[in-house]
């Protein structure tokens, strides 16, 4: 049975398409917090375009993962196991990041904000670029033996190629954010973000060709390196419709830049999901690594049902929230109104009395 | 230690925290989404402070229930590589729908009700709050049918030494999981009550001592006002309303989780029944429950043992439904295990140094005799004292007793400390087995795996003792963040989640009027402020 593995194969790419592509922004957006925003407004403003959407994002990548387990047990076991220590450290991003969303306004002081400004953009850098580093491997090759199980220590997996996957998705990041944010926003940021947008577009999306290149050098087709050449163009398109004003022109030319680059790289990979780098015989592939035509069958039947529902009602919450943000609807910051004299255990010490209290709030900022 | 012992601290430590904030996320969800309904539908003020309010608290709480998860979910393949190959066959497709058809609805909904205030109409906001919530159960609903299927597989044949579905129906309707779900989910409420109790007490109480509220010769409350924000007549009601509904929900908590778990126990003795064995430190066979026993209960030579107070046929009762069957202890199911599954584990290197030695059928019985009390008995003290706090509150005031007003508080940690042990015990009275063997025909007996060939073979002990270490401290560091938050918004009371209430003051008419939710409002100045408030 060929026909369902390959499906569930081409399924899983949509699902990191998917995830790359949506959570892509927010990562990037993420870094932007430090790299771009000037005063807690902008940063306010950069918040607020991916405060509703954030979270949804992110299932795709336990979407993704999960559907590895199910439809691909022995990819989703080897390839998880083999990158331990930097599992760990994505997983420690996402959570201080998740937490720092969250959190940030919860107490209003410039510090509790710092701390959560670094956690997002250090967050942020640190998912993006293990998650980069775990999909180039898993298309390039980890050391696994027979049983799929790493050998050679806790570092065996690195290579060149962990660095250029990390580098890629970061840059791509950066980047697609800068094509959403002048896409979703007003005023100042808008157009600066466009600026960046055509300055730095050019190069930051050069280490993702890079990792599309190395891995049709490595199993490439003929259909997939039309791919790569078709992202090339879809990547000029963007650019050249940025310069000329098209925000959400620019930002869809961009997204067909991702679906060919993940198209180009998974399809050069297929049928392996990881290759052996001690031995071709040990390679995980589509055959080897799948459930059973049961499990993939029921599987698939939910997920053509369920996931087009996922992205109508994501659509939805993306047209519901369609509005432009800039800076003069972000109010100032709300004090916290203590409504009774008692110690508060983070941020302000109480103010003494009723009265002191609410001077103190229309004072705020 | 080894590999395999860190590999066990770390999934029971993160799953044990990670199940900290899922009940409060599941019950407290479910109450918010009732009481917004009850806004939507008589417009009372007190009601739409009440959404803000909890519906604060839920957020607060539910981000880490969010990061929490993730761990989860990439830590089966992390740290126990042969286990996800033995099960993935049929482990995987539960987790993957969750994701599929839980997690997305859940956190996209979410995302709308917490930004959408004044985006939607107020009836297409409540449902997205029904919506995510429902979203959660159904989370809880897969994740359950997945545990349940290691405590109880169902629905395979073996294939070359691995399990592979054959019926997703038995899998996805594992009667184990049909009573381990309503139980959970009863276990969730009674979080949630006992926080509502616990907190609303403690405003109505700070009410009295600043003396806004007094209480009249007949014993009667009579809600008073001050000056500051929130602090008026309606704010009396949010509590007493609160207070009320909490001690209704722990109530019915624990009929239910008793119900529930009586079914659970019947399973267990049929599925499991070294674990109920074990649940008793009962080494010989008997139809008494003990209530509490003294000696060393870790003991594996039954003569340590001695039941103090033991109620003859509860055991029976819990096991079978009557007075008189002997339920087997230790002893002679030892003898049966050791026939069916041998008395050593096999000589392979998946099972690493362990290969070879004897195995040790009996669970910890520490673990599993007071994890079993534990969980009754904190269930059953929150019960009980939120039907004495409806009593004492009958007449809407509680005692200035500071005491009383702190037993109340701390009395939110009980039905925390009965799910942990519910876990615990479920987990840990699994063992040695991570898939545990099934003696009775409606399981497939001879799929079961011992956790000792669950870890992941090529991951090494420094690894694993590495992310113990920084997850560990992650979780302590976030939940004194997390506790601080939740106790400076709980102590703020209403106006910590809707300042909107300290411009409402001058004018009064804008909360009435405006409900806070009428959608193409905008123009005041407060407007879109008060929505992002709520959210960041
Ligand atoms: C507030 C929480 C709470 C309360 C008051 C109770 N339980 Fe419980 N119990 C749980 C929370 C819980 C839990 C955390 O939700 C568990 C762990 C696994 C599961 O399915 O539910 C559990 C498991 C669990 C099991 C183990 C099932 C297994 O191993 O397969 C049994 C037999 C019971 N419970 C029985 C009871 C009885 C007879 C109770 C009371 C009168 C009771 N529980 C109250
Ligand atoms: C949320 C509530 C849960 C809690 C509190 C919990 C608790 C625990 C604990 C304490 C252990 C360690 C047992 C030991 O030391 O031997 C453990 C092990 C384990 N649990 Fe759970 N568990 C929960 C739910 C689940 C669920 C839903 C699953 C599956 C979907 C699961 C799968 C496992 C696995 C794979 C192990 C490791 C093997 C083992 O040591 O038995 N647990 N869990
Ligand atoms: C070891 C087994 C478990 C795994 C793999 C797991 C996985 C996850 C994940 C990935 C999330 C975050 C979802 C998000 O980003 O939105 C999460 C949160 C949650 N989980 Fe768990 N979980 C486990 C145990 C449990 C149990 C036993 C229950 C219920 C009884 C449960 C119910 C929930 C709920 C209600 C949330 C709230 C947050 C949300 O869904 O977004 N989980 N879990």
């Amino acid at each position: 049975m060929q026909l369902l593995p390959t499906v569930w194969f081409i399924a899983i790419a949509v699902l990191w398409t998917g995830y790359l592509f949506l959570e892509g922004f927010d990562l990037g957006v993420g870094m932007l917090m430090k790299l771009f925003a000037r005063n807690n407004t902008d940063r306010r403003v950069l918040l607020n375009t991916i405060g509703p959407v954030w979270d949804g994002n992110e299932v795709w990548l336990l979407t993704a993962a999960g559907a590895t387990f199910a439809a691909f047990p022995l990819w989703y076991a080897s390839l998880f196991s083999a990158l331990y220590l930097p599992l760990l450290l994505v997983l420690v991003a996402l959570i201080f990041r998740a937490v720092a969303f969250e959190y940030r306004g919860k107490v209003d002081t410039a510090r509790w904000r710092t701390i959560w400004d670094w956690a997002i953009a250090i967050g942020s850098f640190t998912a993006a670029f293990g998650i980069g580093a775990a999909l180039a491997l898993t298309t390039t090759g980890l050391p696994l033996n027979a049983n799929g199980d790493r050998q050679g220590g806790p570092f065996a997996w690195f290579s060149g190629y962990a660095v250029l996957g990390g580098f890629a998705v970061v840059a791509f990041a950066l980047v697609h954010a800068l094509a959403f944010l002048a896409l979703k926003t007003d005023g100042e940021v808008r157009h600066r973000a466009r600026r960046l947008f055509v300055r730095f577009s050019p190069v930051a999306l050069l280490p993702l060709l890079g990792w599309m290149v190395a891995v049709q050098l490595l199993s490439g087709k003929t259909w997939t390196w039309l791919l790569v050449i078709a992202g090339v163009l879809a990547a000029a398109a963007a650019w050249v419709l940025a310069r000329k004003g098209a925000e959400g022109r620019a930002f869809g030319a961009l997204g067909a830049f991702l679906v060919c680059a993940t198209a180009s790289i998974f399809g050069a990979a297929f049928p392996v999901v990881i290759p052996s780098t001690l031995d071709p015989a040990f390679n995980l592939t589509i055959s080897n690594a799948a459930s059973s035509a049961y499990t993939l069958g029921l599987m698939s039947i939910v997920a053509a049902v369920g996931l087009p529902l996922v992205i109508a009602y994501q659509a939805w919450t993306y047209w519901v929230f369609r509005q432009r943000v800039s800076a003069a609807h972000i109010p100032a910051a709300h004090g916290f109104l203590p409504a009774i004299a008692a110690k508060v255990l983070i941020g302000h010490a109480a103010p003494s009395g009723p009265d002191a209290k609410h001077a103190r709030h229309n004072a705020r900022e | 230690m080894d590999a395999l012992e860190i590999a066990r601290w770390q999934f029971g430590i993160t799953t044990v925290y990670h199940f900290m904030m899922v009940p409060l996320t599941i019950g407290l969800g479910l109450v918010v989404a009732v009481i917004q309904t009850l806004w939507y539908r008589t417009g009372k003020v007190e009601y739409l402070r009440m959404t803000k309010f909890w519906g604060k608290l839920f957020l607060i709480n539910f981000i880490m229930g969010v990061a929490t998860g993730i761990v989860q979910e990439f830590q089966f393949g992390m740290a126990w590589s042969e286990y996800s190959r033995f099960v993935g066959d049929i482990f995987g497709a539960p987790l993957a729908l969750e994701a599929l058809l839980a997690f997305f609805v859940e956190s996209t909904f979410l995302g709308l009700w917490i930004f959408g205030w004044k985006q939607l109409k107020r009836g297409v906001h409540l449902a997205c709050l029904w919506i995510a919530v429902i979203g959660s159960l159904f989370s809880a609903y897969f994740i359950i049918v997945a545990n349940s299927w290691m405590q109880h597989p169902v629905g395979i044949q073996m294939v070359n030494g691995r399990p592979v579905m054959t019926d997703a129906w038995a899998v996805f309707t594992n009667n184990t999981a049909l009573v381990a779900v309503p139980h959970t989910l009863f276990g969730a409420l009674g979080v949630a009550g006992a926080f509502l109790l616990g907190i609303a007490w403690y405003h109505l109480w700070r009410r009295r001592h600043d003396g806004i509220d007094t209480v009249g010769a007949d014993g009667r409350a009579i809600p008073g006002e001050a000056n500051i924000p929130g602090r008026d007549k309606a704010d009396y009601k949010v509590w007493i309303n609160s207070l009320r509904i909490g001690a209704v929900v722990a109530m019915i908590s624990f009929a239910g989780t008793a119900f529930t778990g009586d079914l659970q126990g019947k399973l267990m003795f049929e599925q499991q029944p070294m674990k109920m064995a074990a649940a008793e430190a009962a080494c010989h066979d008997g139809t008494g429950f003990s209530v509490l026993s003294v000696g060393n209960v870790g003991s594996k030579n039954c003569n340590d043992i001695v039941a103090v107070i033991e109620v003859p046929g509860i055991l029976s009762f819990l096991a079978k439904g009557d007075f008189s069957t002997e339920v087997k202890g230790v002893n002679s199911l030892l003898d049966e295990y050791k026939a069916k599954y041998g008395t050593h584990l096999p000589n392979d290197p998946l099972y690493g140094d362990r290969a070879g030695q004897e195995i040790q059928y009996v669970p910890v019985m520490e673990v599993t005799y007071w994890g079993f009390r534990m969980m009754i008995g904190f269930g059953g003290i929150a019960a009980f004292a939120a039907l004495l706090a409806l009593w004492v509150t009958r007449r809407g005031a509680v005692p200035q007793s500071r005491w009383i007003m702190r037993l109340a508080v701390f009395g939110i940690l009980a039905p925390f400390g009965a799910n942990a042990a519910g876990w615990i015990f479920t987990e840990m009275g699994r063992q040695p087995f991570v898939v545990a063997p099934n003696p009775d025909a409606s399981g497939i007996d001879q799929v079961f795996m011992f956790t000792a060939a669950a870890v992941s073979p090529g991951v090494s002990a420094g690894e694993l003792i590495t992310s113990l270490v920084v997850l560990a401290s992650i979780y302590a560091v976030l939940l004194v963040v997390e506790v601080r938050l939740l106790v400076k918004y709980a102590r703020g009371g209403v106006a910590s989640a809707m300042p909107e209430l300290a411009e409402a003051r001058h004018g009064e008419k804008n909360e009435k009027k405006d409900d806070g939710g009428t959608p193409g409002a905008p123009g005041q100045p407060g407007d879109s402020d008060d929505v992002l408030a709520f959210a960041y």
